[in-house]
Formats: C-alpha cells, sequence, structure tokens
C-alpha cells in the first residue's frame, strides 16, 4: 500500500485537468485498485498504472481517427470502466465527452448526439450501436462508431464501426510511432477549458447541454471530499446513468480527485448482489432506491417468524430511540448504549451485511424528498445518510448536511464556497465556482437561468429555517393557489402521500381548481404483498390497482396526510378531497416520467385530461385510454374503467388551533 | 441491415423415408430432409404434425420403424439419446425439462457433463485435476450466462423464474455441451411478444457467434419465417413442402394447411 496520501489536500495548481490527476495517481497510488467490473461472474480490477495504461492506449486510437480538441465525442452504455476511461482518454485530447443516458429511445437520443455535434460514439454494445446507426442515418456527422463488446456485430458491414480492441491495438501503434504524443497533450489541457457536456434530461421541453469546467467540476469535487473527509480508502458502487451529473462527480471526479476505486456493476439487474459482494464505503442513491430496500426488509420481516419479528421490532424502536443520538455524537445513557451494542450484534449488523451496507461509511439521497421515517431508519442503523441538494448547473453541491446536524426535513447548509440567496419569489439562487459556464448552442436558456454575475436560478422555492438550514418545498413554478386563495404546493403533498409504502407515485393537482384531488400509482411490491396476506387474488398491476380493497387501502393513507396537513398553518386547506388509482405504472417511456424518474405533472395533465375532469366532476367513474410505448419504440394500447374516491378532510387543527390557544 | 456473410456448408444431417407409428397411429410417413452445416432449420406445422416426433427421431428418443438417418456421414437407425448427445447434439424441451430446484448456474452446469473426465471420487474430494477441470468448466459456463444475460438470476432456483426465463436457462444448458447441431423445441411457446424477440435474438446469435447448426420447431409461422433459412413444412406426418421461407410462404399446400380449406 502506498503511503503517500494526497487526498484531502488544497489542490496542486498544476494539477487541473482529469487527465493530469491521472497522472499523478498513476504515480502515487500506482498498484492500488482504480476500477473494478465485475465481468464472467468474477471481479476483475485495474489499479491507476493499469488505467493510465488504458486511458494512454483509448487516446492514442481516438488520435489515430482523428478527434481532435474541442470534438464532441459521445458514450454511450452502463457504467464500465472504459467508458470512464474514454472519457478521461477524450479529455486527455481535449475533446469534449458527452455522456448519453443509455436507456433513452431513439428520439431523445438522436436529440442529443445532433445537437450536441457529436462526430464519434462509443457504445456498449450491439443494441447501443443499432440506435446509433439508425441516428446516423439522419445525422451523418456520427462518422465513428466504436464499439466494446464484439458480440453479434461480426457481420455488420457499414463503414466506420471500430470494435474497442481495435482501437486500443491501434492506439498502441499510434503511441509507439508518437512517443509522449500523451504527455504533450495532456499538458496542453487547462482548468478553465470545457471538462464535459452533461444534458439534463428535463422536466420541460427539450434537454440542454449544460457545459463544465474542469474548475468547476474539480474544485466542487475536492469541496465535497474534504466536507465529508473521503480518502483513497473509500470505495464506491457506480450504478446510476453516467449521463447524469451525480455519477459524474462521485465515480468520476471524486475517485480522479481522492483516488479511491469505483466498482461497475455486472449489469442494471445484479446491482444488488454486487451491492453485497462490494459492500460499498460511500453510496449514492436516490430516495427511491432507499425505500426499496426498506420496503424489502418490511416485506421480509412481515414473513419472518414470530422470535425474528419482535427481536426486530423491539431492537429497531430502540435504534431509533438510541442510535441517531449515538451517531450524532450526543450523550446518551449507559443502558441505551448496551442495548445498542447488542442490538448491533443480534439485528443492526446482519441487517446491514445483508443490504451490503456493512462498510458504509457515507451515504447521499438527492432528487427527491426522502420520508423521515425511511431517513431514520438508516440513521438509527449507524449509517451516516445525508441529504444533498444541487443540480447539474452547479456541479450537484449547493447544500450539505454536516455530520451531527442531520435533520430529515431540510437539505443542510450551503455546501463549501456557495452563497445562496432566497429571492423575492420565493426562489433559491445560488452562486458558486461549480455553476456551469453556459448550455451549449442555447444562449437564451443560459440567459434565463443564470444572471451576468453568476448566479444561478434553481427553480426550486425554499427557505431557511432558525438554524440556517434549507427546506425546499416544491419547484417554484409549481406552487400555486387553490380558488379560495390557500397556498398549494403539489410535491409537499405528493411527497407526504409517497412516504407510506403502498404508494409508489403521486400526483397532485389543485392549482386554480376548489380542491386537492390526486393520481395514485400503487407499489406493486407492497399492496401485492398486502394483498397476498389479505387473500385478495389478482393477475395484473391494473386489476390489483383496481380492487375497492385496495382503494380502502390507500384511502387510509390519503386521510392520514389529510390530518397531517391539517396541522400546518399555511397548507391545511389544501387536503386532499378526492383521488383516483391510475391503472399503469407512470412509466418515462411513456414520456410521464424524466429519465431520472421526476413526474412531468404538465404532460401527465394533458395525457390524463380526462381523469383530472373526472376528478372535479364529481363522476364516481372515469373511463381512459392510454397508449404505451415499449422500450423498442412500438407501441400499444391499455384501455380501463377507474373508480374515483372522495376522502375525509379534517378541521384545520395542530398548529393554527394551538397558537389561537396561547 | 447487415450483410450476411455466413457460410452454409455441407449436408450435416440427412433423414430418408422415415416412417413411424405408435401402434396403429401414424406418427410420420416418408419424411425425408437435409440439415447443412450452419443453418437454421425450421420444422413447422399445425398442431399434432409430428414435429416433436421427427426432433425425437433424430435425437434418439423414438426409433423409426423405416428410413435412415444419417448424421456426419454415418448412417444410423438406432441412437440412443446418450449417444446422440456424445456426439454435438443438444436439445431443449417443449415442456421445460430442468431440475427445478436447483440454481440457474447449477442447471447450466449440467450441461456440461459429457465433458467431465474425473471420476466421481475425485470430484467429490474437489481435489487437483477435478478442482482445475471445474474451474475451466465454471469459465465456460460463466460465458454462456454472460451471452444469454442471464447474470442477475444465476443463484436463483430455476423453480423460482418465470417462464420466458426458464426457457432461456434451458437454452443455456444445451448450450452449456457445446453442440454441432442444436434442436429447439418450440423454444418460443408461451411467450409475449417482447420475450419472443429476445429469444430470435438468441437464438441467430449462437449460429453466428458459435457457428451452431439450429433445427427448431415452431407452430407460430411468423416468428419462424423471420429467422431460418429453410423450412420443412409437417402436416399429418408427411412433409408437404421445403424450402425457403419466401417459396413456403406461397405454396398452396401450407396455406391450405394453416388456413384449412373446404372439402
Amino acid at each position: 500500500m502506498n503511503n503517500a496520501k494526497p487526498a484531502g489536500g488544497r489542490r496542486d495548481s498544476r494539477v487541473d485537468t482529469f487527465p493530469k490527476l491521472l497522472l499523478r495517481n498513476a504515480d502515487i497510488f500506482a498498484g492500488r485498485p482504480a476500477v473494478r467490473e465485475k465481468d464472467y461472474g468474477i471481479w476483475q480490477t485495474w489499479s491507476w498504472t493499469e488505467s493510465l495504461a488504458n486511458v494512454r492506449e483509448i487516446a492514442g486510437g481516438l488520435a489515430a481517427l482523428g478527434l481532435s480538441r474541442g470534438d464532441k465525442i459521445a458514450l454511450v452504455g452502463d457504467n464500465r470502466p472504459h467508458l470512464y476511461w474514454s472519457i478521461c482518454a477524450a479529455q486527455s485530447l481535449g475533446a469534449i465527452p458527452v455522456p448519453v443516458y443509455q436507456d433513452s429511445v431513439a428520439d431523445e437520443m438522436s436529440f442529443v448526439i445532433d445537437h450536441a455535434e457529436v462526430r464519434i460514439a462509443i457504445a456498449e454494445d450491439q443494441e447501443q450501436v443499432d440506435k446509433l446507426l439508425q441516428i446516423r442515418a439522419k445525422h451523418p456527422r456520427l462518422a465513428t462508431i466504436i464499439y466494446k463488446d464484439p458480440r453479434g456485430m461480426r457481420h455488420y458491414a457499414e463503414p466506420g464501426l471500430v470494435g474497442l480492441a481495435e482501437l486500443q491495438a491501434r492506439g498502441s501503434e499510434y503511441a509507439a510511432a508518437n512517443p509522449e504524443f500523451f504527455e504533450i497533450e495532456v499538458a496542453k489541457g487547462k482548468g478553465s477549458d470545457v471538462s464535459v457536456m452533461l444534458y439534463t434530461s428535463g422536466t420541460t421541453g427539450q434537454p440542454k447541454g449544460v457545459m463544465l469546467s474542469y474548475d468547476n467540476v474539480l474544485v466542487t469535487a475536492e469541496n465535497a471530499i474534504e466536507f465529508d473527509h473521503l480518502t483513497d480508502q473509500d470505495e464506491i458502487l457506480a450504478y446510476l446513468p453516467m449521463a447524469w451529473v451525480g455519477d459524474h462527480i462521485f465515480s468520476y471526479a471524486e475517485s480522479y480527485v481522492a483516488g479511491f476505486c469505483v466498482a461497475c456493476p455486472e449489469s442494471g439487474a445484479t446491482v444488488m448482489t454486487d451491492l453485497k459482494e462490494i459492500g460499498p464505503t460511500f453510496f449514492f442513491a436516490p430516495p427511491r432506491i432507499f425505500e426499496n430496500i426498506l420496503t424489502q426488509v418490511s416485506i421480509r420481516m412481515d414473513d419472518a417468524g414470530w422470535i425474528k419479528r419482535k427481536m426486530f421490532q423491539f431492537f429497531m424502536t430502540h435504534a431509533r430511540r438510541a442510535g441517531i443520538a449515538i451517531l450524532d455524537g450526543k450523550r446518551v445513557s449507559l443502558v441505551d448504549r448496551f442495548l445498542y451494542w447488542l442490538g448491533g450484534i443480534l439485528v443492526y449488523g446482519p441487517l446491514k451485511n445483508v443490504l451490503g451496507l456493512t462498510r458504509m461509511r457515507l451515504g447521499y439521497t438527492a432528487g427527491e424528498a426522502i420520508g423521515p421515517d425511511i431517513f431514520d431508519f438508516y440513521r438509527s442503523l449507524g449509517l451516516n445518510l445525508k441529504q444533498l441538494y444541487g443540480m447539474t448547473e452547479t456541479s450537484v453541491f449547493i447544500c450539505m448536511q454536516p455530520d451531527g446536524q442531520i435533520k430529515p426535513d431540510t437539505v443542510g447548509i450551503a455546501a463549501p464556497d456557495v452563497e445562496i440567496k432566497i429571492a423575492d419569489s420565493g426562489e433559491v439562487l445560488v452562486k458558486s465556482p461549480g455553476v456551469f459556464l453556459n448550455y451549449f448552442k442555447n444562449d437564451k436558456a443560459t440567459a434565463e437561468t443564470k444572471t451576468p454575475d453568476g448566479w444561478v436560478h434553481t427553480g426550486d422555492a425554499g427557505f431557511f429555517d432558525h438554524d440556517g438550514h434549507l427546506k425546499i418545498i416544491d419547484r417554484a413554478k409549481d406552487v400555486g393557489r387553490l380558488k379560495d386563495g390557500t397556498l398549494f404546493a403539489p410535491k409537499y403533498i405528493e411527497n407526504k402521500l409517497k412516504f407510506f409504502s403502498y404508494i409508489k407515485e403521486a400526483v397532485a393537482f389543485g392549482d386554480k381548481h376548489d380542491h386537492v384531488a390526486t393520481f395514485i400509482n400503487i407499489d406493486l411490491d407492497a399492496v401485492g404483498n398486502w394483498a397476498e396476506r389479505q387473500g385478495i387474488s389478482y393477475a395484473s398491476y391494473q386489476e390489483l390497482a383496481a380492487k375497492p380493497e385496495v382503494y380502502e387501502l390507500i384511502q387510509s393513507c390519503v386521510e392520514q396526510v389529510n390530518r397531517d396537513l391539517a396541522t400546518d398553518e399555511k397548507l391545511a386547506a389544501s387536503q386532499i378531497k378526492r383521488f383516483l388509482i391510475l391503472h399503469k405504472e407512470l412509466d418515462a417511456d411513456d414520456g410521464e416520467l424524466t429519465r431520472t424518474r421526476k413526474v412531468r405533472r404538465s404532460f401527465v395533465g394533458q395525457r390524463f385530461a380526462s381523469l383530472i375532469e373526472a376528478l372535479y366532476s364529481g363522476a364516481a367513474r372515469a373511463h381512459i385510454s392510454t397508449e404505451v410505448t415499449f422500450e423498442d419504440g412500438r407501441k400499444g394500447k391499455i384501455e380501463a374503467d377507474l373508480a374515483i374516491r372522495e376522502a375525509r378532510c379534517v378541521p384545520p387543527t395542530g398548529a393554527t388551533a394551538l397558537k389561537k390557544a396561547s | 441491415m447487415s450483410a450476411t456473410t455466413r457460410v452454409i456448408g455441407e449436408v450435416l444431417l440427412k433423414v430418408e423415408g422415415i416412417n413411424l407409428s405408435f401402434g396403429g397411429v401414424r406418427a410420420l410417413s416418408e419424411v425425408s430432409f437435409d440439415i447443412r452445416k450452419g443453418e437454421i432449420r425450421a420444422i413447422i406445422g399445425p398442431n399434432g404434425a409430428g414435429k416433436s416426433s421427427m426432433l425425437n427421431c433424430i435425437n434418439g428418443f423414438y426409433h423409426p420403424q423405416q428410413g435412415s438417418i444419417t448424421y456426419k456421414g454415418q448412417p444410423r437407425r438406432q441412437m440412443r439419446p446418450h449417444e446422440a448427445a456424445a456426439q454435438g447434439i443438444a436439445r431443449t424441451f417443449q415442456n421445460i425439462a430442468l431440475f427445478r430446484g436447483m440454481s440457474t448456474l447449477d442447471n447450466i452446469m449440467t450441461g456440461r457433463l459429457l465433458k467431465m473426465k474425473q471420476n466421481f471420487l475425485m470430484q467429490a474430494l474437489y481435489w487437483g485435476p477435478a478442482q482445475r477441470e471445474e474451474i475451466a468448466h465454471r469459465e465456460h459456463v460463466e460465458k454462456i450466462i454472460d451471452f444469454l444475460e442471464i447474470q442477475a438470476i444465476r443463484k436463483v432456483p430455476v423453480g423460482r423464474l418465470p417462464y420466458g426465463l426458464q426457457k432461456r436457462v434451458e437454452l443455456g444448458r444445451a448450450l452449456a455441451a457445446e453442440p454441432e447441431l442444436l434442436l429447439l423445441d418450440e423454444p418460443m411457446a408461451g411467450m409475449n411478444v417482447e420475450e419472443k424477440e429476445d429469444m430470435c435474438r438468441f437464438v441467430l446469435d449462437v449460429n453466428e457467434e458459435f457457428g451452431t447448426t439450429i433445427a427448431l420447431i415452431e407452430h407460430d409461422m411468423g416468428v419462424v419465417m423471420d429467422i431460418s433459412d429453410r423450412v420443412v413444412v409437417l402436416d399429418y406426418g408427411r412433409k408437404i413442402a421445403d424450402g425457403t421461407p419466401d417459396e413456403v410462404r406461397a405454396d398452396q399446400n401450407v396455406i391450405d394447411a394453416y388456413l384449412g380449406v373446404a372439402h
């Protein structure tokens, strides 16, 4: 093991790009693992030296293909070492990598490839190559397609198709003919250059290409590493799309800066198994994954024997009381400490082991609000899970939660070097070293998002609490008012609904209406298991969603939310009056969710307009026929007749009532 | 989209004048056709046409009363299934025949049985050459798992898998034997459209990547016409057409057999 530990320290200003960092890492970390991938059932590991050798070869191959400074190169595929190396190889030649969401339908991908003026694309396998060939037919600028996995590619006679192995072989030849070319090219790069272009999935309109410089990405990564004490001993599982800024920062930028190892799962479907095998120390997941894991645990505990169930309940109750305080370094009585220690042996330890979180030192969650119950569950187990607030345009980090001051309903304090102010409209504005350069070929959007003096409009509405922690309530543009003038924050209501394990997704309506009404998507796992225990049989999602018993179950959740809302001074009048359970899951392929799985509110509003009308017309049932898109682009149709239910509303209580009393 | 450069070689298997009956029931009468090396050959026909019986004759489950089967230039009449397997013929079944309590990995591993040389004791002790052998076989099996994209179910007992995946595991087990001739009995029966497309892709990939000759049975015409090189059509135990998908599709006998004809 290497004793040199530069990580966490301030940057050597000469090392201002990722290729330079790679050269540094190959020097100081040398034989330590840089990246792993599970292939043919076995974890393969590449050291920093080997990573450098691969990057050198790919860069040589790309240079031989004529990739020059400023060219854009697209990367399409799951998280793979070769794709991460390709990013660095492109950067070392001064080209700009553009990771693309690999599961996006051909139209979306086509837009990005064309808009970014991509000349060379690196794809994972035949499926992606087929998509790219289709795109090339329309946008011939895309001259060369490189593929990693040769399977099924043997008989492709199209020009401009190159296997990655061949590219690397050409790269070695090129390097032999041009010794030192790599070092020379790398030395030409500087911190103010564009390092990467990331397309935002965009809740509205076409995706926008966010251009981030090395300074943006590097400085934010360094700050975050320092804030949360990451070192070269950490390890992360890279399983979220490479095109998403979070993955780029956590699995690429932070790994290069701190020198920790990135593990790539075998396939999208094996992530949970791979997680268990790798046991990452640093783990990012959007709230829905933490929710899913907890749902799985709850389901399995419900099915467990009496002793196990009682033990689990007892120690989890104790963990909720004492665990979080222990994690936050607060004073806890000796008895509680002892019980927590015992629980660690009997319950928490084995549970963390099953989930693959035994070694987890730092966990982040972001993107959506996480349910306080879910958040506390993980923290009470002693896992340092934190919320994070950020966006692509600020190289992620806006707010972070410092150790010991973590609250479930706020996103923490401003990250290092970040300034935040709240506009009169309630919108959060940010200025930081991570603020993006501009949107590629979209000055109008740049001007709308970024002020000339560098403040970014986040589009989120929020406020600071008395401890200086930021609390986000909703998208600024989504905050509306009911006809009687009551404040209506749809996301706030939806999140409260989604905190129930039975509800996977919810969409609330109410702006300019008399009352609030919602669509609900049930969670097939949780409701399915519940139905099984109730002896309710069903054949499909659609059938289960329409069961009267399921409606009863969901109604009780909705009414609980109403009781919660009743205690809130501002939002008491925005209780849910009517709801229905949708017959299909909202899906990104149908355009109802973004690629990062956020609801596209206006699109859902249009698509299910007839249902919304029924919600406000007082009808007891509504008919709907919707078109669905399969992954290969074919379309089908589903029809359904949905019931609409009324939920009981509660007169405002709690805060308001108490205030009047005092 | 892709230019085909596949090589269809000489005749690998030839059946001539096959007659097979069970008591008074004539399952096959006077059926003759051949399968060339490297091709995808489909045997189609309505229910009860004798397709599975034909396949069972080829791999030695049934012994036809008359006719000859020539495999790799060797004529034979009576052959047992294990002899067929040893000569490089592997198959899957219409009703999945996997070990339901065993994992995907173990099921596919059983397909390597004929390639294992070490004796029982050595294997039980997992020692020396037996260990090396098992590691080599496991590597091969992992390649198949990767090929069929079933990494996520590697350790799941097969009985817990959905039908479409079980079919894929069964294909995996057949591939584990590294067959020269692969017999697939209704590989797409009972699948939804998406599963069928996946299976077609795998069948084509097996043929292209490993050069395996494939004979497959289907009663769904549409699927088969897209992927096979030549098609034999059986009806009531008789061969009524033989040729490329286009020829077969235009054949009046075939149209009558599938759509029915007024007598």
